[in-house]
This record gives structure tokens, sequence and C-alpha cells, in this order.
């Protein structure tokens, strides 16, 4: 358990902006992920959390090595695979899989069912073809449709189905990381449910490790072991599920969980939740130094403004956080800084 | 206005229970389509009314025809192929009767509708400030001025910055959290009686979200809008609503104040969903979600639809529909479940245990 299956050190993936048809000038770039490191241990669930536009499925599309990184390195089972090219790079690949959002779009609606799940098979060149059908067929059992399913279409499906469908995909090569990016936001909450036991109980059974990207953080605190919190290309606050949703540390994370919503009337209309200002700015010009400084209700201008926090230990347990002013107890009803408490 | 406010206008309600005047009143709605494979009755026989100044909450999964029902009461549905029943009593009139021109006109100025997706709903060759005159002219004879001053007027009311500069913009320079404002800002441009807004945050992240359901609460206490509200999120209805109505398949499953529903639970698919929320909790267990998914309305299961996926299911439930009837002691609370009340009752209370324990 305590080895490090995915290690990410100083991620960086920026897109350029370009003008002129020729001569393609860069004028601006998009530094969709600004400097990520983070691991994730074998067998473990890494949920990665923000608002949209923060970078976390551009981060992932890059571990997938989908996306060349622009710096940075990413050393996966012991192998840095930042530059893996040809050959080794299809030894890697089948290791890892994605688990995608849109059930919808993400299956070929022209391929039938049994093709689809076996394609990875087919591409890497894994057993003889009646091999591929039987595993295929056990697949479909093991995520819960039927194994008669083999010869239909995806439309025939219903969401959830077809995120199941999704699910089979990325488990046909058995890899060790499967990487989900908000599998379960597109569906309604009782198949949300049936996904994430589904989830839970194939990563018993196949030893699977996940990176587990969405936006819901109830779902997120359901499934992961250790959270990260994303903003604008930066991770700002790292830490396992229950000391990250007791204990926040930074002002970012501390205003998503007090904006998610309770299932408890009482409870919901009884607490003041910490509405954040604005939109997160944009990646091309993003605010120096602290990046959530212009939304921050702890900010502190001559601190956060110019000097940049960097992730530092926050107690035990491997919690880090990028913060300057972090928080100091949980819950808050006003996250702003108490009066006199500056340092300037 | 005669019955506009609680306690003033009491009368004998058609179901033997007393209710307030109320600003829609729909009776037994009835929405059926043709389709090439057959009818489908995507609402079957719903009934509510939504006072001033108050929030009435449909839950439910996709396709069990929430949106269908407002969209019938908007005049919406494509007439070739729809036939409705019942009746949607607006101010005195059944909307479902008015003639087309008649309906233009009270859409969009005295009942009007967010959209789910802020993406597609703004036409993106337009700018807004023209879009947003647009339905301010449609209603009324004014000026371009003037419309242009009102629309600047509800920009800023919704919190737009530097709104007098974005005017004339288009709505691919705004973020989704903004162009939702922007749908929020042209639904409340003529100041309308009824809002119908059909998941207004689902495409939106968690703080924009808490931003939008703010902005709707504050407009509703200042304008005494009443509002319907369209979502599958629970915790959003926990947040905002008075009244909630699950629907099942097409039909009413439970309905009743925010307390009853959450509280009280009568119908074993209402458990489902509160069961189904990954919360504190469930921290480390098996969630418990609703076997299976809804049936096709094409060929609903006889007897009560929910009984397929029903762990309570008994024999009665495979032949026999439930009466929608109310629950002893309460004037609005509603089930259509076949169960006895002493198991509903013991049911409700262990889910509450269960659920809301350690929310918070």
């Amino acid at each position: 358990m305590a080895e490090d299956l995915l290690a990410v050190q100083d991620l960086e993936k920026h897109f350029p902006v370009t003008r002129g048809i020729i001569f393609q000038k860069e004028v601006a770039r998009v530094r969709a992920v600004d400097g990520v490191s983070f691991t994730i241990k074998k067998g473990e669930t890494l949920g990665v959390v923000g608002e949209s536009g923060c970078g976390k499925s551009t981060m992932a599309r890059c571990v997938m090595r989908l996306l060349d990184s622009t710096g940075g390195s990413i050393v996966f089972d012991g192998q840095d695979i930042t530059k893996l090219k040809g050959s080794s790079l299809m030894r890697i690949r089948r290791e890892m899989m994605m688990v995608f959002q849109d059930p919808y779009a993400s299956l070929n609606p022209r391929k039938r069912v049994g093709a689809i799940i076996g394609e990875a098979l087919e591409v890497h060149k894994i057993g003889t073809a009646a091999e591929n059908k039987k595993r295929v067929q056990e697949l479909l059992d093991v995520v819960g449709l039927n194994p008669e399913h083999y010869n239909r279409f995806p439309h025939e499906f219903s969401g959830g189905q077809r995120q199941r469908i999704g699910v089979a995909r990325a488990l046909a090569i058995r890899p060790k990381l499967v990487v989900c990016d908000e599998p379960v936001s597109a569906l309604d909450v009782s198949v949300q449910a049936q996904i994430l036991n589904l989830l839970k109980r194939l990563q018993r059974e196949f030893d699977l490790t996940y990176m587990f990207i969405a936006h819901d953080l109830d779902v997120v605190r359901h499934i992961s072991d250790r959270v990260a919190v994303m903003y604008l290309g930066k991770v700002v606050e790292v830490a396992e599920g229950s000391e990250l949703y007791d204990h926040p540390q930074h002002p970012y994370t501390g205003a998503l969980l007090s904006a998610i919503p309770i299932p408890n009337p009482d409870v919901a209309r009884a607490r003041k939740p910490v509405v954040l200002e604005g939109d997160v700015p944009s990646p091309i010009n993003p605010p120096s130094a602290c990046r959530f400084h212009p939304r921050c209700p702890r900010f502190q201008a001559g601190t956060c403004d110019v000097d940049e926090p960097q992730l530092t230990s926050a107690g035990d347990n491997g919690h880090l956080k990028a913060c300057h002013f972090p928080l100091e107890s949980w819950p808050l009803s006003d996250l702003r800084l108490p009066s006199g408490a500056s340092t300037g | 206005m005669r019955g506009s406010t609680r306690g003033s206008g009491w009368a004998s309600g058609g179901l033997g229970r007393l209710t307030a005047v109320a600003l829609l009143d729909v009776r037994d709605l009835k929405t059926q389509f043709r389709t090439d494979d057959g009818i489908v009755g995507a609402v079957d026989g719903v009934s509510f009314s939504v006072e001033k100044g108050k929030t009435l909450a449909i839950v439910g999964e996709s396709g069990c025809g929430k949106s269908v029902t407002c969209l019938t009461i908007m005049g919406l549905n494509p007439r070739a192929k729809t036939v409705s029943t019942g009746e949607a009593v607006f101010k005195g009139r059944n909307l479902l009767e008015l003639p087309p021109s008649e309906l233009r006109t009270v859409r969009g100025s005295e009942i009007s509708m967010i959209f789910q997706d802020p993406m597609t709903s703004l036409n993106p060759v337009h700018s807004i400030g023209k879009q947003l005159r647009e339905a301010v002219q449609l209603h009324a004879e004014t000026t371009k001025a003037a419309a242009s001053k009102r629309a600047l007027e509800m920009l800023k009311a919704v919190g737009i910055p530097r709104a007098e500069t974005r005017l004339e913009d288009y709505p691919h320079q705004f973020s989704g959290g903004m162009r939702q404002r922007v749908m929020i800002a042209m639904a409340l441009i003529n100041n309308p009686d009824l809002l119908i807004a059909d998941e207004p945050t689902t495409a939106l992240d968690v703080t924009t979200q808490a931003q939008i359901l703010k902005l709707m609460n504050d407009l509703q206490r200042d304008f005494g809008s009443a509002i319907i509200l369209i979502t599958h999120d629970l915790g959003v209805v926990a947040e905002t609503a008075d009244e909630v109505l699950v629907m099942y398949a097409a039909k009413p499953a439970e309905q009743g104040t925010y307390s009853d529903v959450f509280y009280h639970a009568h119908h074993p698919y209402t458990w489902g969903l509160m069961r189904s929320l990954p919360r504190l909790a469930t921290q480390g267990q098996e969630l418990k979600p609703i076997a299976g998914s809804p049936p096709s309305l094409l060929r609903p299961p006889p007897g009560c639809r929910f009984h397929l996926r029903c762990p309570y299911a008994m024999e009665v439930c495979r032949t026999t529909e439930p009466e929608f009837a109310s629950v002893e002691g309460s004037d609005l609370h509603r089930a259509a479940c076949h169960l006895d009340e002493a198991t509903k009752k013991r049911e409700a209370e262990t889910l509450v245990a269960e659920t809301m324990a350690s929310t918070g």
C-alpha cells in the first residue's frame, strides 16, 4: 500500500494562443496546468475537485499521455513516462485506462458493445478472438450487464448502463490505474449510487488504483482516500478525505465545502453559506502570486498578491496546503481573517 | 388582490382540504405524446398549487415528466403531437384552453421560464442587450431607450459586474454562471408572477450554484414571485423549497411540505432517493441505490409503477394501482403506496436516523 504508483512532479501544460496564418506568432499562453505535484499510492483513490476550467481534465489527460505536457515529470510504477514514445509508450498504455464523463458521447454509436469493450484487447494484441469474446462477456457480467448484450448497440442502453459499458471497457486490459473523469456527473442520483458502488467493488476485486475527478464534493468524499483541491491550474490543498472535509485549511476549500447543498432542510436553512464572489479568472493571465487572492475573503495586500504560497505541510497525515493565512477552525460562518490577526 | 396573501382568501379545495386561493392551480394534468411507437403518457394525473412568494420543487429521475409538466403549463409542447387534459388555472384562466395568441401574452410576462442549459438557451448571434430588450418590447409599448434602461437595471439586479459595458456583448463572452444570470434577468425582466426554473443550476459548479440560488432567493423576496423549481438535486430542494412534489414514471409519488417529504417520507421511492445520496453517514459503506432503472412510459408496468424496483413490493402492488391518498393528520401530505401506515412511519423514522443524523 505504501508504494507510489504514480508520482507527478511540477506538471505543466501550457497551450499557446497564436495569431497569424503562416507565421503563427505566440501571443499568449493558456496556463491550464501550472506546476502540479501529487502522488497516488497503489490501491488508493485520489479525488480531484475544483471548478470548471481549473485544469482537472487537462491534468488527467497529461497523466494518461493523451496530451504532451510542457514541463515537469510523470513517474508511473517507477518509470519516468513523461517523454516515452513508440513501443515503450504502447506498453505503458496497457497499464492505464480512462472512464469518461458523458456516457452518450464516449461510446461509438456505430460499434457493437462487444467491439467497444474488446477494442483495447485487439489493439494490444492480447489473446485470440475467441478468448477475447469470452473475456468481454465475463466483463459484461462483472459490471452488472447481461453477457447476451455483446451484440447490441450503445443506443439500446440507458445512461447508467452505458456508463457500465464504459467501466467494462476500461477494465478490459486489466490496467493498474483507472482515471475516472467525472464518471457520474451525467447520471441521476439512484443510478449514480449504483455506479459508485460498482467502482468500489471493482477496486477491491481487481486491485485498482483510481484517480477520480468530479465536481460533486459529496461523491468525491464517498469514494476517495485522499482528495486534492485544484484552483486555476494549481493544487491548493491535499489531504486525507475526512481530514480535508473536517479541517479544511485553504479558504477556497472552505468556500467549496460551504457551498455544497445539504439534503437536510433544517441544517441547510440554519447555516450561512459563504458565497464566493465572481468567477474563476482566465488562465491566460492568471492573477499574480496566490491565484485565489482576488476572490479570497482572507486576502491581505502586500502578502497574497506578492508572494506565492507554496504547498507546505499542515499537520499530520500528509495534509498539504498552499496558503499564507489558513483557516483556524471549521466550520466557520465567516471566512474572513479575525481582526488583528493580520501579520502583513 | 383577493386571496393574494395567506389567510385572507381561504376557500374549500376541491379535494376536501383547505387551500389558499393559489396563483397557479393545476388539477389532474395529463399529457400524452403521439410517437411512432405508440402513445407515451408523459404526465399522468399531476395536481398541485403554487402560492405567491412560495417555492414548489418538482423532483424525480430523468424522464419522469417533471419538465413536460412545466412545458405543458407554458403551452410549449408541439401542438400537433400532444394531447393535454386537466386544468392549469392561472389567475382565473385555464392556460390549457387559452388560444395561442393569448397564451403568448402571458408567457414571458406573467409566467416565465429559466432553462437548464445556459450555453444553448441564449441566441448566439444577438447581443444580450438586444435579447433582453426584445423580452421587454414584446409585452409593452416602450421605446428602445426605455427598454435598454430596463435591461440594464435587470443586469445590475442579477449581479453582472460593469453591466453598462456588457449590454452589447454576445453570449460567448460570458461564463456559464454569468449566462445563467442573464437568463434569470431575461426571465424576470417583466416582473413575472410565476417563475418556472428547469434545473437552473445543474450545469453549474457548486460555488456558482450557491450564487444563483441566493440570487433567486433574494429576487423572490423582493418581487414576491412564486417559483416552480425542477431539479433532481435533493440538496437544492432542501435549501429552497416550501413544498415538494416527487414524481415517478409520469405520476405523482409523494407530495407535501419540505418537512413532510424530508422527515416523514411515506413513499419507498422517496426513501430510495434519499438513501442514494452519498453523505457523511455513508462514509466507507455501500450506498443503497434504487435497483434497476425507470420503466418505459410507452408500456408502463401494471399496478404501482414503482413495484419492479421497490424492495417493499407486495402482491397487491403488482395488480392494483395505489391511490394518491392523503396522509393521516396532514393537510398537504399525500403519497401513493399500498404499504400500511405503521410500516411507513417506522421506515421514515429509520431513514431519518440513518441519513440526517450527521449531515452538517
